[in-house]
């Protein structure tokens, strides 16, 4: 839907049908997430958009596996593919009857192999992914994206929130360092997602966030941040600051 | 027994015998017994492990097997039979939910497994499984079992058995009302019922394994836990103690 420059003539004949799938159709925005001294927070809207078109307003873009938070921005239909896969990856686990399933270093390995594996067949799993778990008394945090660019960090943002949230968080991590408290951390996360829905275009004032800590994996229900909107030049509509 | 006619699945008898599939059943006899309960909240599966050496980890060569999230399997027969019928089973759950995006219900997963079975008794170059396999879980129509033999014919049980003291097993689960029996009784009759057919004389080595689907465990299969796992293995034990004083009535030998 969205006209680009990269359909790349040289994979295909003119007379092939198309095989590949170079461009996201219905996408999230940004993930935010941060580890604090007990564990990690990570929030995102439930907004699914067609382009400019907020079409989808209740799409969860956080899912649970187990004790694994994993968080999606990009197309929303490889985002859904991913966790299905690797849901149907816990099912065959549960089948061993062992009690041992992958943790979150492992699927966020797992996941970097496979997206680099597809962006080399240019059919690329179009997401950046936010994997977040905490499993023997250590938290990971770590992305992956369609390139297969792997990391670990204190923070991650995507999308926008790479732009607009990552300074934000930072600036926390400096100033509470390791020993930050839940509700140190919720508190800039929250500032974060308001300021991407004052800032991003795609975003919608309908956010959940995850807590994950030794006890599991808890994704909130969805709720409102509160804004303001009683700016002078919003209601008077000039450019002139008034006196 | 059947001379001329039972070298391979592709020919029949002169009065319509397909030999080799009885051969496999034959397999199926030479195995230690497997019994299933359909209960009235759930399914329950106990099976007569029997081991060769004290030397092995009592937890390794599990006989009973998960298929799904809800549905667990046992088989009498040859292990590694059981094994691959398995992962067929497993294969054919993960496809299903893949496609309708549901768990799979038991007799459609038992359809699929009747007809895998079935297909390897069509060839010549391929023998038929020698296992009867028991699958049972809990789905939307509440819990199910369905017992398939080597033919790939298969029914819906209540209570069902299979292997070496399938019969005196079968007489024993007869005098159970399954419709009223809740899982936790049913899993101390199934050890009852598995100690009091085990021949002592022809194996002396035996591990029980006790498995079921209940609310107890949340609609999934799981072995069961550990402190009712040994509560049923003590009753099984004390049973067979007073059938032994009374007579040699408890360890009927099988026909």
């Amino acid at each position: 839907c969205i006209p680009n420059n990269y359909n790349n003539i040289t994979i295909s004949a003119p007379s092939d049908p198309t095989k590949r799938t170079l461009d996201p159709y219905v996408t999230g925005t940004s993930v935010v997430a941060i580890r604090y001294k007990d564990g990690i927070i990570v929030a995102a809207d439930t907004l699914g958009s067609y382009g400019s078109l907020a079409r989808y307003r209740e799409v969860p873009r956080l899912s649970a596996l187990g004790d694994v938070l994993i968080g999606g921005s990009g197309d929303i239909s490889d985002f859904q593919y991913i966790i299905r896969d690797l849901e149907a990856l816990r099912t065959q686990e549960y089948c061993h009857g062992d009690g041992v399933y992958l943790g979150a270093r492992e699927i966020w390995s797992f996941l970097g192999r496979r997206m680099y594996q597809r962006r080399n067949s240019f059919d690329p799993l179009w997401n950046q992914l936010v994997v977040a778990g905490f499993r023997n008394n250590q938290p990971f945090l770590g992305l992956v994206d369609l390139h297969g660019t792997q990391y670990e960090d204190v923070t991650i943002a995507t999308g926008y929130g790479g732009h607009l949230a990552r300074p934000l968080l930072r600036n926390a991590i400096d100033k509470y360092g390791p020993n930050m408290t839940r509700d140190q951390a919720l508190e800039v996360v929250e500032t974060s997602m308001k300021v991407l829905f004052y800032r991003d275009c795609r975003t919608v004032n309908r956010i959940q966030f995850a807590d994950v800590t030794a006890a599991g994996v808890k994704i909130s229900e969805p709720r409102e941040l509160e804004t303001y909107w009683e700016f002078q030049q919003f209601i008077r509509g000039d450019r002139k600051i008034p006196q | 027994i059947g001379t001329g006619y039972d070298l391979s699945a592709t020919t029949y008898s002169p009065i319509g015998r397909v030999f080799q599939i009885e051969y496999a059943q034959k397999a199926v006899e030479n195995s230690g017994t497997a019994i299933a309960l359909r209960c009235s909240d759930g399914v329950v599966f106990a099976v007569e492990k029997i081991i060769q050496s004290k030397m092995l980890e009592p937890d390794s060569n599990r006989r009973i097997q998960t298929l799904d999230k809800h549905i667990g399997m046992v088989a009498a027969g040859l292990v590694p039979d059981a094994r691959q019928i398995a992962n067929r089973a497993r294969r054919e759950a993960s496809s299903y939910k893949d496609f309708y995006d549901d768990s799979i219900p038991i007799r459609i997963l038992n359809e699929r497994v009747s007809a895998f079975i079935q297909m390897y008794t069509l060839y010549s170059h391929i023998r038929p499984f020698g296992c009867t396999t028991i699958i049972g879980g809990v789905d939307r129509k509440g819990p199910q079992l369905y017992m398939i033999e080597p033919s790939g014919i298969s029914w819906g049980y209540f209570g069902c058995a299979a292997g070496k003291a399938a019969q005196a097993a079968k007489t024993e689960i007869e005098k159970l009302d399954l419709k009223k029996l809740t899982c936790r009784d049913a899993v101390i009759e199934a050890a009852k019922i598995i100690y009091g057919v085990h021949d002592d004389l022809k194996d002396r080595l035996f591990d029980l394994e006790l498995s079921w689907v209940c609310p107890h465990s949340n609609n999934e299969h799981q072995l069961v836990p550990k402190d009712l796992f040994d509560r049923a293995e003590a009753a099984a034990k004390e049973a067979q103690k007073e059938d032994s004083s009374e007579g040699s009535e408890g360890e009927d030998a099988q026909t």
